[in-house]
C-alpha cells in the first residue's frame, strides 16, 4: 500500500532506482500557474508606456522585426527591465527562503536582520566619501552586505548560531546602521545626498542589458549550490541537534547558506538599491499557495519574480507618477503585515 | 566494566572529558555500550546524561579521549556514515509547521539518501515499516501539530526508526507524556530491543529504568557512579549517593525488578483523614 502523504505526490524512479524523488503534484501545479501569471505581466509590462503597443508588436519587436521606434522601446528599455525585474524578485524570494528557513522565523528575512542596511551603509559611503560611481556603488553594497552579515553572525555567536539571536542582533545592527547612514546623509553636499537618497529608494530605472548579463553570471554562481544545499537545509529546520544526528554537518551548512543568502541579496541591492520586503512575503506566500512543509527555494523564487514584476509595473503604470519600485514593495510588505495581523487575530 | 560488556561491543567511549566552553562536564569518563543491551542511563539534573548521548553520537567533541564506534574513533568517520549506524532522538527536536507525520518520518532517510536519490523503494519500505512499528500508519497524512503528544512522540520514534540504525539513542522519550503513554513508550522501545536494535535511553523514573534496563549506568557530576544489572546495582545506598534520596528498594510485584519508594518528610499523612 502507498504511504498516504497527506498531498498528491507521484514517486518517480528512472535508469533503475538511480534517480528518484517524490513529485509533489500541488507544489508543481503552483509553480506552474506563478510562471504563467510571471509570462502575463511580462507581456503587459512589455506593452505599456508612454508608447502603448499592441501584443503583435511587441512579439514582431521580440523577434527582432517592425518598426525601429517599437524595437527599440520594447527591446532596449522594456525588455531589460523587466527580465531584471523577474530575476532581482526571483534572488530576493530564495535569499529570503534561505534566511527564514536557518532562523525557523517567518521575520528572519535579509531586510528585517541588517543585511539591507549594511548594504546601504556600503553604497553611501562609496557614493558620499569615494564618489564612485554604479560598479563601485554596486561593490560598496555587496561588501556592506557581507560585512554586516559577518558581523551579526559573530555578534550572535555563542557556542553556534540561535536563530531568534540572529534576528534580534540583526535588528539592533539595522537600527544603529540606519542611524548612521542617517548621519552620513545629513553631512553631505545636497546634490551628492539626493543621488543616494534615489538609490536607497530601490528603483529598476536606468538598468540595462549589461546588469543582466552581470546578474545572470551572479545568479549562475548562486542559485546552484543553494539548490544542492536545500536538502541538508530542510533537515536543519528540525534543530541542530536533529539535524546534525541525521549526517548533516550542520555548522559549514548554515555558513555556506548564509553566504548564498547574502549574495543573493546582495547582487540585488547592488544593482538595485534596497527592494524590501519580497525576501520576507515571498516565501510565506509560497508556502501557503503550495501548503507545504518548510520553505520551497524554487516556489519562494517564482513567488518572489512575480511580485517584483506587479510591483515594478504597478510602481511605472498604476498611478499618475512614476514612483520607483523600491517604495511599491514597501506598500506591498505594509499590506502583508496587515494581512498577517488580521489572521492572527481571527485565530 | 560489567559481565555482559567487553571491548568488541560496538559503541564505547574512552577517558573522555566533554566540555561546553570552559564548564567541563565530565572528566575521564568511559562507558562501554553492551551490543543488543536496553541500556538506560540514569542521574539527578545536569549530571551530564544529555552531554554523554550527543558525546556518543558525534554531536560534540570531546577535548580528550574518544568514542569508538566498530572500532574506529567517532571523529573519523564522516556525519553521514555515523548517522547509518547510530540514531539519535535529542530533546530538541522541532517540527516545521505544516508537515505532515509522513513527511517528518521521511526525513529521517536523509543519510541514505542523495541529491539524485531521493526517494528510492528501500527509502519507501524503511518508512512505511517505521510507520508500522510504532503504529503512526493510519497518522501518515495527518498534520504532526494536530497530534496529541503521546502521538507526536511516536512520530519522532518513527523517524529514527527510519534511519534503519542498529544503535539507537533517547533522550528521555517519555518526558511531556502521561503514565500510560509512558508506559507505552517504554514497551515500543522494549520490542526495538527485542528485534535486535541496541537502545541507550536517559529516563528520569527509576523505577521504569530498572523495569526495561538490560543494562543500567547511573551518573552523577559527570562521572558514572555504578553501572550494570539493576538488580545488582540498585541498592539504597546507590540511590542516596547518586540523587541525595533517601529510599527503601523492594520487589517490584510484577517484574520482580528493584523498585525504589522514596522516604519524605512526612511519612504519616495517610493516617489522618
Amino acid at each position: 500500500m502507498p504511504i498516504a502523504f497527506g498531498r498528491p505526490v507521484v514517486t518517480i524512479r528512472l535508469w533503475g532506482g538511480r534517480v528518484s524523488c517524490h513529485l509533489d503534484l500541488r507544489a508543481t501545479s503552483v509553480s506552474a500557474a506563478v510562471l504563467t501569471l510571471c509570462l502575463l505581466v511580462v507581456a503587459v509590462s512589455l506593452m505599456s508606456g508612454a508608447y502603448p503597443a499592441s501584443m503583435t508588436e511587441v512579439a514582431t519587436a521580440l523577434l527582432g522585426r517592425g518598426e525601429e521606434m517599437v524595437m527599440m522601446i520594447v527591446r532596449e528599455w522594456r525588455l531589460p527591465r523587466v527580465l531584471l525585474a523577474l530575476l532581482f524578485g526571483g534572488a530576493l524570494g530564495m535569499s529570503g527562503a534561505i534566511f527564514q528557513s536557518l532562523t525557523r522565523n517567518p521575520l528572519g528575512s535579509p531586510d528585517v536582520i541588517g543585511f539591507a542596511a549594511g548594504s546601504h551603509t556600503g553604497a553611501l559611503v562609496v557614493i558620499l566619501l569615494l564618489s564612485g560611481g554604479y560598479y563601485e556603488t554596486a561593490l560598496g553594497a555587496l561588501v556592506g552586505g557581507i560585512v554586516t552579515a559577518l558581523a551579526v553572525y559573530l555578534l550572535a555567536f555563542r557556542r553556534g548560531v540561535d536563530g531568534f539571536r540572529l534576528i534580534v542582533v540583526g535588528i539592533g545592527v539595522a537600527a544603529m546602521l540606519g542611524a548612521f547612514n542617517a548621519w552620513m546623509i545629513r553631512k553631505a553636499d545636497l546634490q551628492v545626498a539626493m543621488s543616494a537618497a534615489v538609490w536607497a529608494a530601490g528603483s529598476l530605472d536606468g538598468l540595462g542589458f549589461e546588469q543582466v548579463m552581470s546578474t545572470v553570471v551572479m545568479l549562475c554562481l548562486a542559485v546552484p549550490p543553494a539548490l544542492r544545499l536545500s536538502r541538508p537545509m530542510r533537515q536543519l529546520e528540525m534543530g541542530d541537534d536533529v539535524a546534525m544526528a541525521s549526517g548533516v554537518a550542520a555548522g559549514r551548512v548554515r555558513l555556506c547558506l548564509l553566504i548564498l543568502g547574502v549574495a543573493l541579496t546582495a547582487i540585488v541591492t547592488a544593482a538595485a538599491g534596497p527592494i524590501a520586503f519580497i525576501a520576507l512575503a515571498a516565501p510565506q506566500i509560497a508556502r501557503r499557495l503550495t501548503r507545504s512543509a518548510g520553505l520551497g527555494l524554487i516556489t519562494s523564487a517564482l513567488t518572489g519574480a512575480l511580485l517584483l514584476v506587479v510591483a515594478d509595473w504597478a510602481a511605472q503604470h498604476a498611478f499618475a507618477v512614476h514612483l520607483p519600485v523600491g517604495v511599491m514593495t514597501v506598500s506591498i510588505g505594509g499590506l502583508y503585515f496587515l494581512w498577517l495581523i488580521i489572521r492572527e487575530g481571527c485565530k | 566494566m560489567t559481565p555482559m560488556s567487553g571491548c568488541s561491543d560496538r559503541l564505547q567511549a574512552r577517558n573522555l572529558t566533554l566540555r561546553y566552553d570552559e564548564h567541563t562536564i565530565s572528566q575521564g569518563l568511559s562507558v562501554v555500550i553492551p551490543d543488543g543491551s536496553f541500556t538506560v542511563i540514569v542521574g539527578p539534573n545536569a549530571c551530564g546524561k544529555s552531554t554523554l548521548l550527543r558525546a556518543l553520537s558525534r554531536l560534540i567533541q570531546p577535548s580528550t579521549g574518544e568514542v569508538i564506534l566498530d572500532g574506529k574513533a567517532i571523529g573519523m568517520l564522516s556525519a553521514r556514515e555515523v548517522a547509518r549506524r547510530l540514531g539519535l532522538l535529542p530533546q530538541s527536536a522541532i517540527a516545521p509547521e505544516g508537515i505532515t507525520v509522513a513527511d517528518l518520518v521521511a526525513r529521517g532517510r536523509y543519510p541514505h539518501q542523495s541529491f539524485l536519490r531521493r526517494w528510492s523503494k528501500a527509502d519507501e519500505r524503511a518508512v512505511a515499516a517505521a510507520m508500522e512499528a510504532t503504529d503512526v500508519i493510519n497518522l501518515s497524512a495527518r498534520l504532526v501539530s494536530e497530534l496529541s503528544g503521546g502521538q507526536r512522540q511516536r512520530v519522532w520514534i518513527a523517524m529514527v526508526l527510519a534511519q534503519e540504525t542498529p544503535i539507537l539513542l533517547l533522550d528521555e522519550p517519555t518526558t511531556y507524556l502521561d503514565i500510560a503513554h509512558q508506559i507505552e513508550m517504554l514497551d515500543l522501545l522494549s520490542d526495538l530491543n527485542q528485534e535486535g536494535r541496541t537502545i541507550v535511553a536517559v529516563l528520569h523514573d527509576l523505577n521504569h529504568a530498572c523495569r526495561y534496563a538490560s543494562h543500567l549506568i547511573a551518573m552523577k557530576d559527570g562521572c558514572i557512579v555504578a553501572e550494570g544489572k539493576p538488580q545488582c546495582i540498585v541498592t539504597e545506598q546507590v540511590i542516596r549517593d547518586v540523587f541525595g534520596l533517601k529510599c527503601i528498594v523492594i520487589d517490584d510485584p510484577i517484574s520482580g525488578t528493584p523498585m525504589v519508594v522514596p522516604r519524605t518528610r512526612h511519612p504519616l499523612k495517610r493516617g489522618k483523614a
